[in-house]
C-alpha cells in the first residue's frame, strides 16, 4: 500500500519487461503445455484437436472475465460459480419454449448485479461477505428452477458452440474476440481508464466528475452479462442445465486474472492476461492425461501451475524496497 | 505487502446501536428455535438444540481456524480448509485402519497434516509474495489431489471408539459440543490474554505499527496459519468419526460456511478485530435455520435462498464504518 505514495524506483532491467512478463509467462507456459501434448500426440495438433482441448476453456473464460471486472473495482465475486450454474438451469428450462421469458431473467440477473454492486458501494460493505451471501442465493434460485440436472438447451446453441468455422477453431476465435474487446474496452479506451481507475482511485475519478456509484454499478452489470455468457456457452457445451455444474469457476476465475497479471488491490487487471490465464488452467487438465498421469492428479496440477508461473514473477518482478 | 482491500471497516458498533454486531447470530439463532418449537411443540425444543449442537460444532472448529487467519490483517483468508480437513481425515483413517489403540496417532496424524499445510500456505504466501487467496487457493488444489489418491472413491471407515466418542451423549445432552466450546475458550483467551494473540490483532489492525513495536509479523501469521490448518485437521478427524468415514466431498460445504459464520460471528474481514464467542451464534443459526425450514418441509432452494438474504441482510445491518 505504501508504494502508491513513493517515487518511482530507478527501473531494473526485470522493472522495464514487468509488464510485458505479466503476460508473457501464463502465455509461455500455455505454449510450452501445447508442445508437450503436441510431442506426445502430434494428431492433437489439429483443427478438431484444437476445439476438443479448449472446449471447456470458452465458458470459464467468460467467468473469469466476470470475476475481472469486478477484481478491477478493488472487490471480489464469490458469486460467479452459482451464478453460471443458474443461467444454466435457465437456459436450459425456458430459452427454447419461452425466449422472452429466458432474456427477461437475464436481463434481471443483470440488474441484481448492478443492485448488488450499488449495495457494496453504497454502504461500503465487504464485497466478499455479500458476494458469498449472493453465492447462496443464486444456488437456491437455481436449486427451486431445477432441483437436479435437467432441462434441455435449445438447438440452435447446441448447434452454435458446435460450429466449425473456417480456418480458425471455435474456441480459439472466441478467445481471440474476447481478449481483442476486452483490451480495446478495458486497457486502450478512454471508458477503460475511468474503469480501471474507480479501483485504483476512486477519488481521483470522482474529482473527474464520474459517479462512484455508477461506475462500479456498470461495472457489476458488466460482469453479470459476461456471467450470462458464461452460462449460455456453458449450456450449449453440456446440452442441460445443472444447479452445481461449475461451483469451481469462482476460484478458477479468480486464478485466471491474477495469472494474467491482475492483482487484487484495484484497478490492475489484463484482459489479454485473464483470457490467456483462463486458456492455462483449462489446459493444465488436460495435459496431464496426455501424459498419461491418473486423472486424480489433474486438480493438483492446475495448481501446480498457478504456482509455478506465479513463481516465475516473483523472479522477473522488481525486488522490493 | 500488497494488501488486498475489499473495502471492509471494522466498523466498530455504533454509540447508538444498544446491541453489538456480534450477537445477531445469537438473536437470529433463537428466533429460528422458538419458530422450530412453535411449530412442532414444546417436546421437539431439546433434540432440535442438541442435534443443531452437534452440527455447529463441526463449523464452529473450522471457524475458530478461519478467524485467526482473518483477523491477522486485510486479505488473509484460508481457501484451502475443506482440502485440508478432507485430506487429514483420510490420512489419520488411513493410519488408524479401523484399530482403537490407533486413536490417538491418528489424532497427531489429522493435527499433524492440517499443520503442515498451513505451513505451507504461509511459506507460498510469503516466499512467492502471493496474495493469501491465491496461494491457499492453489494448495487447495494440491491437497485435494493427494486426497484423491490416498483414498480413491472409497470411504474409509473410523475406529469404533472414535464414532463412539462423537456420539457420545448423556442425559439427551451431546458430549462433543461441550469439547468444542472449549477449544473455543481455549481461542477467547489467546486473543484477550495471551501475547500471540495480542500480536495477532496488533498484526491485523497495523502491520507496519507492529513491525515497528517489535513484533514478528512473519512468525505471528504463520502462526496464525499454523492453527488454523491443525483446526481444518481436527474438524475433519471428528468429522469423519461422527459421519461414519472420510469421504471425498465432507469439506465441501465448509468453504463458504467457515468465512461466513467467522464474518457473521463479528470478526473484521479488514482484520485486526476477532470474536471467538460470536462464531458460536453464527454457526448455531445456520444449523438451526436448516432444522426450522426442513419442519416447514420446505425444499432445499428455499434454504439456500434465506441463507443467503440473512447473511447480506446481518452485514447491512452493522453500522457502516465511519469515513476515512
Amino acid at each position: 500500500m505504501t508504494a502508491a505514495v513513493m517515487t518511482r524506483p530507478r527501473a531494473s532491467f526485470g522493472a522495464r519487461f514487468a509488464p510485458a512478463m505479466q503476460i508473457g509467462l501464463p502465455a509461455a507456459t500455455l505454449v510450452a503445455m501445447l508442445a508437450v501434448i503436441f510431442w506426445i500426440r502430434p494428431s492433437a495438433m489439429s483443427y478438431f484437436g484444437f476445439t476438443l482441448l479448449f472446449k471447456f476453456a470458452v465458458p470459464l473464460m467468460f467467468a473469469a472475465l466476470a470475476q475481472m471486472m469486478i477484481i478491477m473495482l478493488g472487490d471480489i465475486d464469490l458469486s460467479v460459480g452459482s451464478f453460471v450454474g443458474f443461467i444454466t438451469c435457465v437456459t436450459a428450462l425456458y430459452l427454447d419454449a419461452e425466449p422472452w421469458l429466458a432474456v427477461g431473467i437475464y436481463l434481471g440477473a443483470v440488474a441484481i448485479y448492478a443492485g448488488v454492486g450499488l449495495l457494496i458501494h453504497v454502504r461500503r460493505l465487504p464485497s466478499i461477505i455479500v458476494t458469498l451471501g449472493m453465492s447462496f442465493i443464486w444456488l437456491g434460485l437455481a436449486v427451486i428452477l431445477m432441483p437436479g440436472p435437467g432441462g434441455a438447451a435449445p438447438k440452435w446453441l447446441s448447434g452454435l458452440m458446435a460450429w466449425k468455422p473456417w480456418l480458425l477453431p471455435l474456441p480459439i476465435a472466441a478467445a481471440l474476440l474476447a481478449a481483442f474487446f476486452g483490451h480495446l474496452v478495458i486497457t486502450r479506451s478512454s471508458y477503460g481508464a475511468v474503469l480501471r481507475g474507480a479501483g485504483a482511485n476512486p477519488k481521483a475519478i470522482e474529482r473527474a466528475g464520474w459517479s462512484v456509484l455508477a461506475v462500479p454499478c456498470a461495472i457489476y452489470a458488466a460482469a453479470g452479462a459476461l456471467g450470462c455468457l458464461a452460462g449460455l456457452t456453458l449450456t450449449g457445451l453440456t446440452t442441460s442445465g445443472d444447479p452445481n455444474v461449475a461451483p469451481a469457476y469462482t476460484l478458477l476465475g479468480v486464478g485466471a486474472v491474477i495469472l494474467g497479471g491482475g492483482s487484487f488491490t484495484g484497478g490492475v487487471v489484463s484482459p489479454v492476461g485473464t483470457v490467456i490465464g483462463a486458456l492455462t488452467l483449462a489446459l493444465a487438465g488436460s495435459l496431464l492425461s496426455f501424459l498419461q498421469v491418473p486423472p486424480t492428479w489433474q486438480i493438483g496440477a492446475q495448481g501446480a501451475v498457478l504456482f509455478l508461473v506465479l513463481a516465475g514473477r516473483v523472479l522477473f518482478s522488481e525486488k522490493r524496497p | 505487502m500488497s494488501a488486498p482491500d475489499f473495502r471492509a471497516g471494522s466498523a466498530p458498533a455504533d454509540s447508538s446501536f444498544s446491541v453489538p454486531p456480534w450477537t445477531y447470530g445469537f438473536i437470529v439463532a433463537v428466533l429460528m428455535w422458538a419458530a422450530t418449537i412453535a411449530y412442532s411443540g414444546f417436546g421437539s425444543a431439546g433434540p432440535t438444540l442438541s442435534s443443531a449442537l452437534v452440527f455447529a460444532a463441526f463449523s464452529v472448529v473450522v471457524g475458530t481456524g478461519q478467524m485467526l487467519v482473518i483477523a491477522s490483517g486485510p486479505g488473509n483468508i484460508d481457501l484451502s480448509m475443506p482440502s485440508v480437513l478432507t485430506l487429514a481425515a483420510y490420512a489419520s483413517m488411513s493410519v488408524m485402519a479401523q484399530r482403537d489403540a490407533m486413536v490417538l496417532p491418528g489424532l497427531a496424524v489429522a493435527l499433524g497434516v492440517g499443520a503442515a499445510a498451513g505451513i505451507l500456505n504461509y511459506l507460498a504466501i510469503l516466499l512467492l509474495r502471493l496474495p493469501p487467496i491465491i496461494a491457499t487457493l492453489a494448495w487447495s488444489f494440491v491437497f485435494q489431489s493427494f486426497a484423491f489418491n490416498l483414498g480413491g472413491e472409497a470411504t474409509l471407515k473410523p475406529p469404533a471408539i472414535l464414532s463412539d466418542f462423537t456420539l457420545l451423549s448423556a442425559g439427551g445432552l451431546r458430549a462433543l459440543p461441550f469439547v468444542v466450546m472449549l477449544l473455543t475458550a481455549a481461542a477467547f483467551v489467546l486473543l484477550k490474554r495471551a501475547v500471540p494473540g495480542r500480536h495477532l490483532l496488533a498484526v491485523g489492525q497495523s502491520e507496519r505499527a507492529a513491525r515497528f513495536a517489535g513484533v514478528k509479523v512473519g512468525r505471528v501469521r504463520l502462526l496464525a496459519y499454523t492453527l488454523c490448518g491443525m483446526s481444518a485437521g481436527l474438524a475433519g478427524f471428528l468429522l469423519a468419526g461422527f459421519s461414519g468415514g472420510a469421504a471425498l466431498n465432507m469439506g465441501d460445504t465448509y468453504l463458504l460456511e467457515s468465512i461466513a459464520v467467522v464474518v457473521l460471528g463479528g470478526t473484521s474481514v479488514a482484520g485486526g478485530q476477532a470474536n471467538a464467542i460470536g462464531i458460536w451464534g453464527a454457526a448455531l443459526f445456520f444449523n438451526l435455520m436448516a432444522t426450522m425450514l426442513n419442519t416447514f418441509q420446505m425444499q432445499a432452494g428455499i434454504r439456500f435462498l434465506l441463507t443467503g438474504a440473512l447473511i447480506i441482510l446481518i452485514v447491512a445491518a452493522v453500522p457502516p464504518p465511519k469515513a476515512g
